[in-house]
């Protein structure tokens, strides 16, 4: 005690006034220290113990454990896959990529989708025509209020006992074939030389881009307008376009084809899929409307109206003015949805998307009974989904935000 | 604020460590303190478990729950029952949230030493097999390259099905749910051509579609799959209760002791009979119940015989024959070790 006395007594002097002398456990820094350090130190404690006790748990039960199972063959065939899956050869580890990859599939194409309508009905509610913003209000107040699962169930089940069986496919000519074992698309399949047109694609946008930086640059500095949008496209389509008639197109499509059961061939688009992604979307984008409206409405009046004076057409006003302000406002509850949205795709286990929480913590879980392992797995595999996507939203949110000089 | 989260932090440690008693390895104990059976069954396979509109469960699987409950309580009521999911049914019984599960389950060696789990036995000889719609014109499951396959997940019948097609080198497309009831709905929407599930499970989930005369039964039987109650290792005299509960009305059809005419059988003088009805012996001592266990099971559920008549037999919707599940003096598996 007396030396810890006279070491802060020494410390204080330089400081000019000496603060009053309090015993150890009295100063508030060694006390804070000293509760975070306890507390630390108990839960610690009550992880290992957790730990510790599940392992005994698992070893009196007779349970196997470890991740030896990830090797082992799996033996059953999942519907859809993204990669090569032999269900004669391949591992658990493999049923694993097979699930994340099919979550993160209809993940992706329910953001954007999701996204896409979204904004559509979040602006449309704002629309002064009666019967537009009407029918938005009604499409977000129907989409909300009923629960997911029920209306993943109505899309598949609606949908599957509407589609004709593969003998009555509807036939779209060149675009494949609709029926109730899912959309049967061509499949293109590329000849020697379709290289060089993707080549031209990459070459194409890396042009739009540039000539895009230039456009901005030129504008800034001369007010001068290029419209830098179409001129962009057509060096994206064209420049391929003309790649791709030079090698003498090199495409052919691989045609589905009706068979005894379900169409051979092609690429095939299975109903679950379709069901799952369009109620995930539609559901979603009713919130994702009402975060876009609010967004939109956060933007004062003024700005609109400073914009019309400066003489912006509507269209200018919202893109140029109204919503890069309203982004500020809408990006950090619109990461909430995304998240969201990825974590309830894993309500495809009533319909039979084979995804993660499907196959993995469903199908391999039951097949091995290593729950505590395939669960631990799940979860710390739908955080990572959920930890990057908010990484990534909040690079975009600090990229639009306000920067105040 | 620091003194709260202190609190807290306790609390939870408090909360662990009473959390931490591993489940007790004395189930029949458990089960007479609490005075019930925690039966572990389907959520509704018409014949083997299924609940009616005023939700009394009845089965080929509930009876044998019925049976050890009347063994040890006298009361074939005694029964608490929780439907499970193909999926949830083997981390309910190890966590003991059940005390055993009788829930049309096929014995497979992994399952018997990797999971700590015992099979007592088998209540039900079964196989998979294929239903399709009639209109389809297939006769055999050799001609279903290509078809669209619908089924339950974490099932053995999603990797038989897999061998099988491998085996005879064709394709197909498998659609796996969670749910019996949805398995179902999908066939019956169009979304499968084929429903596959052991036989017994294709003729009772066949009432429930909208036109069952539209559906049939293809001739092959790709699996064996013997279903029958699981209980958790490492408690012999509870596996002991259950075993000797399907095995005593087994021998007590072979016997010919029926529910009707027990009462008379105590007056026998086949020793046999007598052993199995607690006249003679201490045989019901030595599994932790009084020695008129079996007169109970059979007073209150039946011998075997009349168990599989109720609820699968001929006389039933399921009409399913019995097959290789006649006793073995009538060619079938059925087969007790005595009571002696």
């Amino acid at each position: 005690m007396a030396v810890t006395d006279t070491a802060s007594g020494r410390s204080a002097s330089g400081g000019g006034d000496a603060p009053p002398k309090v015993a150890l456990l009295n100063n508030p820094r060694v006390r804070s220290w000293l509760f975070q350090g306890v507390l630390a130190v108990i839960v610690a404690y009550l992880a290992y113990s957790g730990w510790m006790n599940m392992n005994a748990n698992l070893q009196a039960a007779g349970v196997a454990s470890g991740f030896g199972f990830l090797d082992e063959n799996a033996g059953f065939s999942v519907a859809q896959s993204l990669i090569a899956y032999d269900q004669g050869s391949s591992s658990y580890g493999r049923v694993y990529v097979v699930g994340v990859l099919n979550t993160l599939v209809v993940a992706f194409f329910g953001i954007v989708l999701a996204t896409v309508i979204g904004f559509i009905v979040g602006i449309a509610r704002l629309s002064n025509n009666w019967i537009v913003s009407r029918l938005a209000t009604g499409y977000v107040e129907f989409m909300r209020n009923l629960p997911l699962l029920l209306q993943i169930f109505i899309w598949y089940f609606g949908v599957l006992r509407l589609l004709p069986q593969p003998r009555d496919s509807i036939d779209f000519g060149a675009l494949g074939l609709l029926n109730n074992r899912g959309y049967f698309a061509p499949k293109p399949v590329w000849g020697d030389g379709a290289a060089i047109t993707f080549y031209a694609l990459v070459a194409g946008l890396a042009i739009a881009y540039v000539i895009g930086r230039w456009a901005h640059r030129r504008q800034m500095k001369t007010g001068q307008p290029f419209p830098s949008f179409l001129v962009g496209l057509a060096v994206v389509v064209g420049l391929p376009l003309l790649a791709f008639l030079a090698t003498g197109s090199p495409l052919s499509w691989d045609m589905p084809e009706l068979g005894a059961f379900r169409p051979s061939g092609g690429m095939t688009v299975i109903p679950e899929f379709i069901a799952l992604l369009v109620a995930l979307s539609t559901y979603t984008a009713a919130f994702i409307a009402e975060i876009v409206r609010a967004g939109i409405l956060g933007v004062s009046k003024g700005q609109s109206e400073a914009a019309h004076s400066l003489g912006l057409r509507q269209g200018q006003n919202l893109r140029l003015v109204v919503i890069p302000q309203a982004l500020r406002i809408i990006i950090p509850p619109l990461t909430s949805q995304y998240l969201n949205l990825t974590k309830n795709s894993s309500l495809a286990v009533a319909i039979a998307y084979p995804e993660l929480t499907s196959v993995f913590a469903g199908t391999a879980l039951n097949q091995t009974g290593q729950a505590v392992e395939i669960i631990s797995i799940t979860m710390l595999t739908y955080l990572t989904f959920s930890l990057l996507t908010s990484a990534f939203m909040n690079w975009y949110n600090a990229r639009v935000a306000l920067v105040e000089r | 604020m620091t003194n709260s989260v202190l609190t807290v932090a306790i609390g939870a440690a408090a909360a662990v460590a009473l959390g931490a008693t591993a489940a007790s390895a004395a189930t029949l104990d458990d089960v007479k303190a609490k005075g019930f059976v925690q039966c572990g069954v389907s959520q509704g396979l018409p014949g083997f478990s299924n609940p009616d509109a005023d939700g009394n469960w009845s089965g080929m699987d509930v009876d044998l729950c019925r049976g050890i409950a009347a063994a040890i309580f006298d009361d074939p009521e005694a029964v608490k029952f929780t439907p499970l999911s193909a999926k949830e049914r083997f981390t309910a019984l190890q966590s003991g949230e059940v005390d055993l599960l009788s829930r049309n389950t096929t014995w497979t060696m992994s399952r018997d030493t990797q999971l700590g789990l015992n099979f007592a036995g088998v209540n039900y000889y079964d196989g998979q097999g294929f239903m399709i719609r009639t209109d389809m014109n297939v006769n055999s499951a050799l001609e279903l390259s290509g078809a669209s396959i619908c089924t339950n997940t974490g099932t053995t019948t999603e990797l038989n099905v897999a061998d099988y097609f491998r085996a005879n080198d064709m394709d197909y497309e498998l659609v796996a749910f969670e749910k019996a009831d949805e398995v179902v709905a999908a066939y019956d929407s169009g979304r499968c051509d084929v429903y596959t599930t052991d036989q017994s499970g294709i003729y009772a989930q066949r009432l429930k579609l909208t036109d069952p005369g539209a559906h049939k039964v293809l001739p092959e039987v790709i699996s064996k799959e013997p279903l029958g109650p699981v209980v958790r290792q490492g408690d012999d005299e509870w596996f002991n209760l259950v075993k000797w509960t399907h095995f005593a009305m087994v021998n007590a059809e072979e016997l010919g002791v029926t529910s009707q005419n027990v009462d008379e059988m105590m007056e026998s003088d086949n020793p046999s009979i007598r052993r199995l009805l607690g006249v003679e012996g201490e045989f019901g001592t030595d599994i932790g119940v009084e020695n008129d266990w079996a007169y109970k099971i059979i007073k209150h559920v039946g011998n075997y015989g009349e168990v599989f008549a109720r609820n699968v037999g001929p006389d039933t919707p399921l009409n399913i024959a019995r097959g290789i599940n006649a006793l073995w003096t009538d060619g079938g598996l059925q087969y007790a070790p005595p009571i002696r």
